[in-house]
């Protein structure tokens, strides 16, 4: 019913769709922030893949964690609307603000206890052609 | 002291929020997943996060052996006497709808699982505890009798 009236009043002022302009800002927004997400997701593997050592490669692991995670749940969030779900998506992002850092913060506090060095100095990654022919760093 | 700083400020914040989930899993069970067990997996898992930062000294401090003892005990009775309860309400054993008069909502029902869940997560979060304490507690080096096997 009020959506008929409001199509009329629509036809006889021809105002701006608010209600479309909306729904196409959010998907927008929420696919664009998802995307990002899975840019940070996908630079994150990539990073533990080919970072040299350990403590590069944990930093590269945390980023997943932190910036992949929350961009892909805010986006989830505005996909969501103001919901219930919405609010636990809030809750999950928040909690793992907090505890994804501080995880890679004990893993790598752990190895440099135990004495594990970083590797310091000119490095040079290995050429792609040549992954997979021993070496292994 | 100072290096585990960082987990101990975290882990004091976290915990109490952990638990406050495991009664949110508890009470949910009647409408999605959740329910007694799991939810006493993660107040337990709370305690023993408690133990992991501060140590098992302070731990038992905070939550005494003697206490788990009780709460493993006291949960299982919660689950016989809500049964035995329904027994003397006339029906038969851990048959719920005597326990509230309102049975077009199914009243009684949720009563008693909740009540019976109480019992599921005392028990579950205590026994938890006490595996976990049991562990804990072993002496660290083995006797040199012992080594070779």
């Amino acid at each position: 019913m009020a959506e008929a009236k409001h199509d009329a009043a629509s036809h006889a002022a021809a105002p701006l769709p608010w209600t479309e302009i909306f729904e196409w800002a959010q998907a927008l927004l929420s696919g664009g922030l998802i995307l990002t997400g899975a840019f940070f997701v996908i630079a994150g593997a990539i990073g533990i893949l080919r970072m040299p050592d350990f403590y590069t490669r944990i930093h590269a692991a945390g980023m997943t964690d932190t910036m992949g995670a929350e961009f892909i749940l805010l986006g989830l969030i505005i996909q969501s609307g103001f919901t219930q779900t919405s609010l636990k998506l809030l809750l999950i992002a928040f909690f793992l603000f907090i505890t994804s850092p501080t995880a890679t913060h004990a893993i790598a506090h752990a190895a440099h206890l135990s004495g594990l060095k970083p590797k310091l100095g000119p490095y040079q990654a290995p050429d792609l052609d040549d992954i997979g022919k021993g070496d292994g760093s | 002291m100072n290096s585990h700083m960082i987990l101990r400020v975290v882990g004091k914040f976290l915990i109490p929020l952990i638990v406050i989930f495991g009664l949110y899993v508890h009470f949910h069970g009647d409408f999605g997943p959740g329910g007694g067990f799991q939810a006493g997996v993660i107040v337990a898992a709370a305690i023993i996060l408690y133990a992991l930062l501060f140590g098992l000294k302070a731990c038992k401090e905070a939550v005494p052996p003697s206490w788990i003892r009780i709460g493993m005990t006291l949960g299982v009775l919660f689950y016989v006497g809500t049964g035995v309860f329904t027994w003397l309400l006339g029906a038969s054993f851990l048959d719920f709808d005597p326990i509230h008069p309102d049975i077009d909502h199914a009243m009684g029902q949720h009563i008693g699982i909740i009540l019976v869940e109480i019992g599921v997560l005392l028990t579950v979060a205590t026994v938890m505890v006490a595996i976990f304490y049991a562990f804990g507690s072993r002496q660290p080096e083995i006797m040199d009798e012992e080594q070779d096997f």
